[in-house]
């Protein structure tokens, strides 16, 4: 079996085995605590810079379908990090096993790693750089390569990702409806603002009663408006806020236009349009077992998280209410605006992977819409 | 919301005696809903039949009633204590059904007394299952369709709708004989027609066949703020159609895609809301359709449950704490999670591990039960292994059975036609099929095709099977060792594919420093900081890290060591007959008593039922196999000053030598001692020189020898292989022939395996001493007088405490015998001593020098916590230290009686012998013998009736002991009833009987009188083999009846005895507490 390294940039390394392509890849190394969902996590744009680890040791079982992508055109991770991959996938929905799909977009793994104890590295020292390769061995190359790498917060990830094209965009959740499924007579049209969006986050809009467009991050916020939308979406995505400046200016151009809700990045791009202050966690929130309380029900939503960046909404004081809170370490998770029709989240109301406690959001946006209007 | 301050006082009901499907995970439950709720400011008044359970420990509540799971006795409790509120979740199906018969009969209201946790509409809703099915297809969810038919014309009705292939279900047969699976017409109109027949009530029910179907199970936890999270998702390795207390399930789910696993989460998310279970607990089962997915809810029971206990094992999530304390009306947000000390309870658990449950079951027991798993649970206990893979989970799983596994051992001299038949039929021992199956080059596909196990679990199994491979043909290198211990092979294992033996490849993997690391479990896959040290063991590679100095590697291992004195008490591992919880609550008031004297108590035990592995219990818990090399592994680490082998029955005691030879110092009375009592010669000779009789006995290389041993003892004999323990294949032999028989059927004697032939005492009275010794002083911790006589097996026995018929010079002697012995062998701690007394003249049967199953019982009884004393002693206190200096006297009477699982059996004669067959028992305690008898019997599920029709039938040797029986039950206003030969004897002695037919002498017959329930308590006592063959209709009737009996002359005795104190007053309703206060 091939071997493979990966070191991170303070000099701790493991040796596993290869799995996935033969190659190289530099990147920040999280972990993600969901138990299933690598499928989704694979192809979830907002890890695109980063290396993921997957706590859940027994990685592959049910292989890969068509029709739990998040994103087209294969991983967006750089590296892939398990204990023990499966020889063999099991699921009546399978077409492919983990180990193809990897190779086929050039992305290389590693297996057969104390991932806990790397976990546990990573949350005590919080998240940092790491290359993952079994091209080159030798650990004192490997760490050359990864210091000399200028880390990600100077990347604009979001460029790397956000379609080209304006799409539109009709299909719903996965044959097992949704639980905001609910029958539309008049759907809505919503502006989704791609910095990296999920398609899960497009399938419940659709869900939800809204007719889609899809726009290139860049797009301006005038052209955006011109096309007359009864609400935006300022999408998720990689990589740290203020690399987005764009999005920034754009979303500040929006604000009070136009009802809109925000989703993890697009809810940081919306505190920076507003003047906030966005700041980075130690080792970031990924996983599917969140308690999040939403402040205005009271109920408390096991949510999808990925994030590193939080926004302070302290630093929002007088603009925008705080809506959601997490409990486990009190960060805050979301926000609507004192005045305008404007809300947003940091974790992922879209599920994919993880619970569906949270699609009620993408109908509180509607409703929001039609108070409104 | 805060907690309620309108309830104070709370009544919790246990779940009554371990039986097949409730063991100790109530115990858990119960114990841990007791401390939450008392930690909390309310007074709990608990009811439980069980004395061998630590919610019946006297601290645990503020009223502990040791009382019959039955209505009238816990209303009248009621009455007594008013409580305000009954939590009726944490007791199993018992607890349950009791509080719902109370709610119905309208007992609740009368007293005021709230049901909190689930309320009666939706436990009936739950339970109901017509209601059920309505409710599920209310919110859009599926259940196999299904319908209850009484007819033939109906039934071929049904099936038009129903489609094959269906499962037929007769109602009410016993262990639920009778049903099966038709695929087609004709097979459906063969199986409908018998079943209609079977069924008592003419009924059988009709479903939709999901056998083969993915099956999982969800645990479920709401709040009153409607606030659900799922602790633990549960897949079965074993599909549909097998019990999931039967199979080996998994957690978490292995192959369910996210998308897949939140459908199944939304589903039950929705049950939970729609059932209306408005705090606590509870458990989903889906099945899934491996072809095309459709999920379908099969059924959910509104409790914590077996698979709630495993899944707070598994996760580190305390359910039945948690459920406690949202009853009292808290929310999830406002509990925290104990582990991690930070965070809130209101959060889904996330594990980085694998846990595999395996089943463990006792077919040898009952040779005569069909071993077929089917959806009716037949297994009397489990383990659980964590690992890092499932490989891993599942070998350490199998070798903490203690079955003589090793791991995924092969199977030998097994034929290919053997293989697929056993694959085809699920059966204990399937999962090694499987592993045979692929050794012999069966295909994953023909496999999956034979069993509808999953392929990936099919394939893990083949991962090991070839890994086998390597080992037996390549070089043991650092490597390859290194992968074999990944994938969770046992040292054991390796020296059987090697040739070696298991201390050379201990000795080689210490060498190579191949050892294992030990991992936290969390709930947060290490997410954050965790407090709690609940520890597994798994076999990691190292890391390294790139210094000025050079490349250093490094290994983790969460396990802390402390510099504190400790102990490490090794547990029982998993319930089965002849060990069962009884020995989990020695260890568990072990760590109590060593924590009193600030010791660090390191549990190790692979049970996930007990409160032993609670990681409340011990101040660290390590979740490992009970075997040499685990255990060997953690002192390694651990470094104790000692070890406890004394509470935990024979499996920590198997260890006790080897341990010692590795250098362990053993904690207690020495393993010396110990052999000095269980080496049948030794024995002898120590009995000699204390000048003790005990029966003659011999042993025999061959039939001929034995046949030789036996004349010259004389016969009655009781015989038995010397290899197997716990009275297996033990029986009593009256005469030659039937000791020929025994040693062709049961035995192949060899010098390897002798058979050991004793002297048979008939009719002497059998006595158990419990006492405590410090190697200087000996206090008898009680004194107990069996009921039925000796040859029984002491753990199917009923008995009281204290004696009821015994002698006092008899009793006096017996307590000087039971010193003298405790003085020779040096005891330090506990010592069990079996007596038979006949004809004045008291023998020794057996001493243990170790906690036995009744210690329990004993410290119940008198209030005097035996296993805690003992505890104390071992690490080097006295019993005059501890103020302990009198024997306890008590001016009650408490009743031990055994509990059968006879009913899960068809098939099984409920006569009892030797060979022990009992899987629990309850404690009954009155004011005199017969009314703690018969509170004793009501509690398990033998209800002697203080009115009607007595019916006799009895071997010709008992017939005269039943004429005085007779004329006192006759005098008390009851009828007796007896058969053609029993009748005779007793009109000859002018006693008014009636006579009826035995089933083959005509109409009506015993059973029909059964049947139209015109007999009231049975008793049936047989000689030889034809006899018990030719009256085992009316045994079996008498069970699948529910009517009361008896198999012996002296439980007979008993029952009369209970009935003419019944007569004269009713029972007496007290607590625990004021028991102990008085005495």
């Amino acid at each position: 079996m091939d071997k493979a390294i990966l070191m991170l940039s303070d000099g701790l390394f493991f040796t596993g085995e290869a799995f996935g392509a033969p190659a190289e890849r530099i990147g920040e190394v999280v972990f993600n605590t969901s138990i299933t969902g690598y499928q989704e996590i694979l192809t979830d744009p907002s890890y695109k810079g980063q290396i993921v680890v997957m706590t859940y040791p027994e990685i592959g079982n049910y292989g890969i379908n068509p029709e739990d992508m998040e994103s087209g055109d294969g991983p967006k991770v750089e590296g892939f990090v398990v204990k023990e991959l499966s020889g063999i996938f099991s699921n009546w929905r399978a077409k492919e096993h983990l180990d193809e799909f990897l190779k086929k977009y050039d992305i290389p793994g590693i297996s057969g790693i104390d991932t806990r104890a790397l976990t546990r590295y990573l949350r005590t020292k919080g998240c940092q750089m790491g290359i993952i390769s079994s091209t080159d061995l030798d650990p004192q190359s490997l760490l050359k390569k990864v210091r000399s790498h200028p880390g990600i917060s100077a990347i604009d990830f979001v460029r790397r990702v956000t379609s080209t094209q304006k799409y539109k965009w009709n299909e719903g959740c996965w044959k097992w409806p949704c639980p905001s499924a609910e029958q539309v007579e008049q759907r809505l049209k919503v502006v989704v603002y791609d910095f990296g969006v999920k398609f899960n986050i497009l399938r419940n809009l659709y869900e939800a009663g809204f007719e889609l467009t899809v726009v290139n991050a860049m797009t301006p916020a005038e052209e955006v408006l011109e096309m007359n939308p009864d609400g935006i979406l300022l999408s998720n995505g990689p990589g740290d806020p203020q690399t987005v400046t764009y999005g920034i200016e754009n979303a500040k151009k929006l604000i009070g236009k136009k009802p809109i809700f925000g989703i993890c990045l697009g809810h940081q791009i919306l505190g920076l349009a507003m003047g906030g202050r966005t700041y980075k966690l130690r080792f970031g929130h990924h996983g599917g077992n969140h308690p999040v309380k939403d402040l205005k029900t009271g109920r408390v939503e096991i949510t999808a998280q990925n994030h590193n960046y939080c926004v302070d909404i302290n630093s929002l004081k007088g603009q925008v209410r705080l809506t959601h809170q997490n409990l486990f370490d009190g960060s805050e998770e979301g926000m609507e605006h004192v005045e305008y029709p404007i809300f947003s989240v940091q974790h992922h109301p879209e599920a994919g992977p993880g619970p569906n406690d949270s699609t009620h959001l993408f109908r509180r946006f509607r409703e929001m819409i039609e108070r409104s209007q | 919301m805060p907690k309620r301050t309108d309830i104070k006082k709370i009544m919790l009901i246990g779940s009554g005696p371990i039986i097949i499907g409730q063991a100790c995970e109530f115990d858990y439950s119960g114990t841990q809903a007791c401390k939450a709720l008392r930690e909390e400011g309310y007074s709990v008044i608990l009811v439980n039949s069980n004395p061998a359970t630590i919610m019946t420990d006297p601290e645990m509540a503020e009223r502990t009633y040791i009382e019959p799971l039955i209505p009238e006795v816990v209303e009248r409790i009621i009455e007594i204590e008013r409580p305000d509120a009954l939590l009726p979740t944490m007791g199993g199906q018992t607890g349950l059904n009791l509080s719902m018969e109370l709610w119905k009969k309208g007992i609740l209201e009368k007293y005021r007394v709230e049901l909190i946790g689930a309320t009666p509409e939706a436990i009936k809703k739950a339970e109901d299952r017509e209601l059920f099915k309505e409710v599920m297809s209310s919110i859009g969810l599926e259940v196999p369709k299904s319908a209850a038919v009484t007819n033939l014309s109906q039934g071929l009705e049904v099936i038009e709708w129903i489609g094959f292939p269906v499962i037929l279900r007769p109602a009410f047969t016993l262990g639920g004989t009778g049903g099966g699976v038709a695929y087609n017409r004709e097979e459906y109109r063969e199986l409908l027609e018998r079943g209609l027949k079977l069924s008592p009530v003419h009924q059988v029910l009709v479903e939709e066949s999901v056998i083969g179907w993915k099956e999982y199970e969800l645990e479920v936890v709401r709040d009153r703020a409607d606030n659900v999270i799922i602790i633990c998702s549960i897949e079965n390795l074993d599909p549909m159609g097998i019990h999931t207390g039967d199979s080996i399930t998994v957690a978490p789910a292995q192959t369910l895609t996210d998308k897949e696993y939140q459908r199944m989460r939304d589903a039950a998310i929705k049950v939970i809301r729609a059932i209306g279970v408005d705090t606590g607990g509870s458990n989903i089962q889906f099945a899934i359709n491996p072809e095309n997915g459709r999920l379908v809810v099969i059924e959910m029971n509104p409790r914590v449950s077996r698979s709630s206990a495993l899944a707070s094992k598994a996760t580190g999530f305390p359910i039945a704490k948690i459920a406690a304390k949202l009853a009292v009306g808290y929310t999830l947000d406002e509990l925290k999670n104990d582990i991690t000390k930070t965070t809130p309870a209101s959060f889904e658990p996330t594990i980085d591990y694998v846990v595999t449950k395996v089943p463990r079951f006792t077919f040898e027991k009952f040779p005569e039960a069909d071993p077929t798993l089917t959806t009716q649970m037949k297994s009397v206990g489990e383990v659980m292994a964590i690992g890092r893979t499932f490989k891993e989970s599942l070998q350490k799983a199998l070798r903490s059975l203690e079955t003589g596994l090793s791991g995924l051992d092969p199977l030998e001299g097994v034929t290919e036609e053997q293989i697929v038949s056993r694959l085809r039929t699920p059966n204990a021992d399937r999962v090694l099929y499987v592993g045979e199956a692929l050794r012999r080059g069966f295909s994953i596909e023909k496999i999956h095709e034979l069993t509808k196990i999953d392929p990936w679990f099919i394939y893990q199994i083949k991962d090991i099977v070839e890994f086998e491979k390597s080992i037996r043909n390549s070089e043991l290198d650092d490597e390859l060792l290194f992968r074999a211990k990944e994938y969770g092979f046992s040292d054991r294992q390796i020296s059987i594919l090697t040739g070696k033996t298991e201390t050379e490849i201990r000795e080689m993997r210490n060498r190579k420093n191949i050892r294992p690391s030990y991992k936290l479990v969390d709930t947060c896959a290490g997410e954050f900081e965790a407090y709690t040290p609940y520890l597994y063991s798994t076999y990691e590679r190292p890391f390294f890290r790139i210094t000025e100095e050079g490349i250093v590697s490094i290994k983790e291992s969460e396990s802390q060591p402390s510099s504190r004195k400790k102990v490490i008490i090794l547990g029982s591992g998993p319930n089965r007959i002849g060990q069962g919880i009884e020995f989990d609550y020695c260890c568990v008031h072990a760590v109590f008593a060593l924590k009193e004297l600030d010791y660090e108590t390191i549990m190790v035990n692979c049970n996930p039922e007990t409160v032993s592995t609670d990681y409340d219990t011990s101040d660290r818990l390590y979740f490992e196999p009970l075997t040499i090399e685990d255990v060997l592994n953690i002192i390694n680490r651990e470094k104790p000053e000692g070890v406890i082998v004394q509470f935990g029955g024979q499996t920590p005691l198997k260890l006790a030598v080897p341990l010692q030879k590795e250098g362990v110092k053993i904690l207690g009375t020495s393993p010396e001692s110990i052999d000095r009592a269980e080496d049948r010669k030794k024995f002898k000779e120590l009995l000699e020189k204390l000048n003790l009789k005990q029966p003659l006995s011999g042993t025999a290389m061959s039939a001929e020898e034995a046949l030789s041993i036996a004349s010259e003892i004389g016969y009655p004999v009781l015989v038995r292989p010397s290899y197997v323990l716990g009275g297996r294949a033990m029986e009593i032999v009256y005469d030659s022939n039937a000791l020929v028989d025994y040693m062709q059927r049961a035995v192949k004697a060899s010098p390897e395996h002798p058979v050991l032939i004793d002297k048979y005492l008939e009719d002497a009275i059998e006595v158990d001493v419990d006492a405590l010794s410090d190697g200087l002083d000996v206090i008898i911790g009680g004194v107990m007088e069996h009921i039925e006589e000796a040859g029984i097996h002491s753990g199917d026995s009923a008995c009281s405490l204290p004696p009821y018929s015994l002698e006092k010079d008899i009793i006096e002697e017996i307590k000087r015998q039971t010193r003298l012995l405790a003085r020779e062998l040096n005891v330090i701690g506990l010592i069990n001593i079996q007596f038979a007394v006949k004809e004045k003249e008291i023998y020794i049967l057996e001493v243990n020098p170790r906690a036995s199953r009744t210690v329990p019982f004993v410290s119940k009884a008198t209030g005097l916590p035996l296993a805690k004393i003992a505890a104390k002693l071992m690490v080097g206190k006295k019993l005059k230290e501890l103020g302990i200096t009198r024997e306890p006297e008590i001016n009650y009477v408490a009743v031990k009686e055994a509990v059968f699982p006879f009913d899960r059996f068809p098939g099984v004669d409920t006569i009892l012998g030797p060979e022990m067959k009992s899987t629990g028992e309850v404690m009954g305690i009155d004011t005199h013998f017969g009314l703690a008898y018969w509170k004793a019997e009501a509690a398990s599920n033998n209800r002697i009736p203080v009115n009607g029709k007595i019916f006799f039938s009895v071997r010709d040797k008992d017939k005269p002991h039943t004429v005085e029986l007779v004329r006192r039950l006759l005098n008390l206003g009851l009828s007796v009833i007896a058969t053609k030969g029993t009748a005779e004897y007793l009109r000859s002695r002018s006693l008014d009987v009636e006579m009826v037919y035995k089933i083959h002498e005509g109409r009506p017959n015993v059973v029909d009188l059964i049947k139209n329930n015109d007999i009231h308590f049975i008793v049936n006592t047989v000689g030889d083999a034809k006899s018990k063959k030719d009256s085992f209709y009316i045994r079996n009737s008498a069970l699948q009846y529910m009517v009361p009996y008896t198999t012996t002359i002296s439980g007979a005795r008993a029952v009369v005895s209970a009935i003419e104190r019944l007569k004269e007053k009713t029972f007496t309703i007290k607590a625990l507490q004021d028991y102990y206060k008085k005495s």
